[in-house]
């Protein structure tokens, strides 16, 4: 069928919001490259010495390793806990759905620092009662990422169920079936790519939690946007702008990757 | 069945019950304990000059950020949505990479093209256009521009799939009857889209007002939004039970507006 295209004002425009997207992504890269201390400018003369920086310095290093296993436990628990949420609510059609999916996505939708303030508050109620899981150490801080991503793992399965045909599952209950392995044998199987990608969403969020981690850390659970903040607020610490080169190329390369991966599927179908 | 649903349905909400919902009830009861028992708090937050001249900025800054953003995606959305297929590979690298990176990278990034030794400043002296940095960053000129860039890719969402929704044989008969290009667009496509215009509208704005680390750092301090007042009123100025009143009473505007903006969506579903 014959399609309006766009116009030339519209592609214009939309070029327009394509530079004022992309620009302040492509202005670190020069920043990093400078040779003084500060945030400037290099003119004429480079320098990789802020990128040596976070090889040398081994607090980037701990920050690093610090984010991935905080986002690696906290997704893993979004997953599992929003998994088993979301089965019950497709399987079960519970009366209240509306209220507990309400309940499920609070986090979700109540502005950041309300959920910081609430979980500065439970972590310094549990800091008086034990000393591992509370305020400034890695499991609190995971525990509190769990809180905050689980609500997009619920709306990325609650997805996925919505696209599998109900019929598989009523014809497996039918021969006999019992829960576990309609779950695990029948429902699951056909919503792994919904799975994979709520581990990998809520993954990358707990990754570049800044909001909340700000309020239940102070100086031993430093996770990489905190040490960045950190080197943000006072003096602008260059080094940041290597870090920041060193992040978005990887998130480029993985979305051009895809893009690719996909034009190549798409092309030999 | 009763014990499927407790051991499907109950982790989940017993876990958030109680890192979420029971703490927030703790952090209310701050608001009427602290520093002594009553509405003080409240009546501080909703009287106290320097509350209301935040919230005030809040809501202006959020009310530009939400018109700028939800047109700014407009424009691209309906390239990605209707351009070539070269036009629409391009919107969507131009649209997804920004979306994942975090939002300390973006606001970084805000600072090195704005600050007064950043890029364009350097550049437009060298140039000889500016003989004195011109300030951008560290007010609220900062602060829009940063929170726009994180919030447009967040607006396109709603509205692609509401330009997705668009009947073709609409726009194919609006120009067979000799509609011109602008008029298809103004008259017929974008009502049609209406839908996901509040959407995008409603979703930016929610955001918004909750921003925190954006106007923290594009902001320098200068220009406070309610978030980083709640954060300062509880680190560094102690004053935990005015902080926790204010978190309260921007809980119950979020969830109002929510509320309205649902009930409203639902109504034009019909």
């Amino acid at each position: 069928m014959m399609r309006l295209r766009p116009g030339m004002l519209a592609l214009t425009l939309a070029a327009l919001v394509a530079v004022f997207l992309l620009m302040p992504l492509v202005a670190v890269i020069p920043v990093s490259l400078t040779p003084t201390r500060y945030l400037s400018v290099p003119l004429g003369e480079w320098s990789l010495r802020h990128y040596r920086a976070l090889l040398d310095n081994p607090a980037w290093a701990q920050g690093i390793w610090l984010s991935i296993r905080i986002g690696l436990l906290a997704s893993v628990v979004a997953t599992l806990l929003a998994t088993a949420f979301s089965l019950g609510i497709w399987m079960l059609r519970p009366a209240f759905a509306g209220l507990m999916m309400g309940l499920a996505l609070m986090p979700m939708v109540a502005p950041p620092v309300v959920s910081a303030l609430t979980l500065y508050f439970f972590l310094t109620t549990l800091s008086q009662v034990n000393g591992i899981v509370a305020y400034d150490t890695w499991a609190g801080v995971a525990l509190a990422h769990a809180v905050m991503i689980a609500p997009f793992a619920v709306v990325l399965l609650t997805v996925a169920l919505n696209q599998v045909d109900r019929r598989i599952d009523l014809a497996a209950r039918s021969m006999g079936a019992g829960l576990g392995t309609r779950v695990f044998r029948v429902i699951l199987p056909n919503i792994r790519f919904g799975l994979l990608a709520a581990f990998f969403l809520t993954f990358v969020l707990s990754w570049e939690e800044i909001g909340v981690t700000l309020f239940i850390t102070s100086v031993d659970a430093v996770t990489l946007p905190r040490l960045m903040w950190m080197g943000l607020r006072d003096n602008i610490d260059p080094a940041i702008a290597a870090i920041s080169v060193v992040l978005i190329a990887l998130v480029a390369l993985v979305v051009l990757g895809k893009t690719v991966w996909h034009l190549c599927k798409t092309r030999n179908m | 069945m009763i014990r499927s649903r407790l051991f499907l349905l109950g982790p989940l909400l017993l876990f958030l019950a109680a890192t979420y919902l029971i703490p927030f009830l703790g952090v209310v009861r701050w608001s009427v304990t602290l520093p002594e028992p009553g509405l003080g708090q409240y009546r501080a937050a909703l009287t106290d000059p320097l509350v209301q001249s935040v919230m005030w900025r809040t809501l202006r800054v959020c009310a530009t950020v939400t018109a700028l953003s939800v047109t700014l995606a407009y424009a691209i959305t309906l390239v990605w949505v209707r351009g070539g297929p070269v036009a629409r590979a391009l919107t969507e690298l131009c649209i997804l990479i920004p979306f994942w990176i975090s939002v300390l990278t973006r606001a970084f990034g805000w600072l090195a093209l704005l600050s007064n030794k950043g890029i364009l400043n350097s550049w437009a002296q060298n140039a000889g256009l500016l003989s004195e940095p011109l300030t951008m960053v560290r007010n609220e000129f900062g602060v829009v521009v940063g929170m726009v860039h994180f919030l447009v890719p967040f607006a396109v969402f709603p509205l692609a799939s509401a330009m997705k929704a668009v009947d073709e044989r609409v726009l194919l008969a609006a120009r067979g009857m000799g509609a011109g290009r602008a008029r298809i667009f103004w008259q017929v496509f974008v009502p049609m889209t209406r839908s996901g215009i509040y959407g995008a509208v409603l979703l930016v704005f929610v955001f918004a007002l909750g921003f925190f680390v954006t106007p923290a750092i594009l902001g320098g301090g200068r220009s406070v939004m309610v978030a980083e007042l709640i954060y300062l009123r509880i680190f560094q100025s102690p004053d935990w039970g005015l902080g926790a009143a204010i978190s309260v009473v921007l809980m119950a505007g979020v969830g109002a507006l929510l509320a309205v903006g649902m009930r409203q969506a639902r109504g034009g579903e019909r």
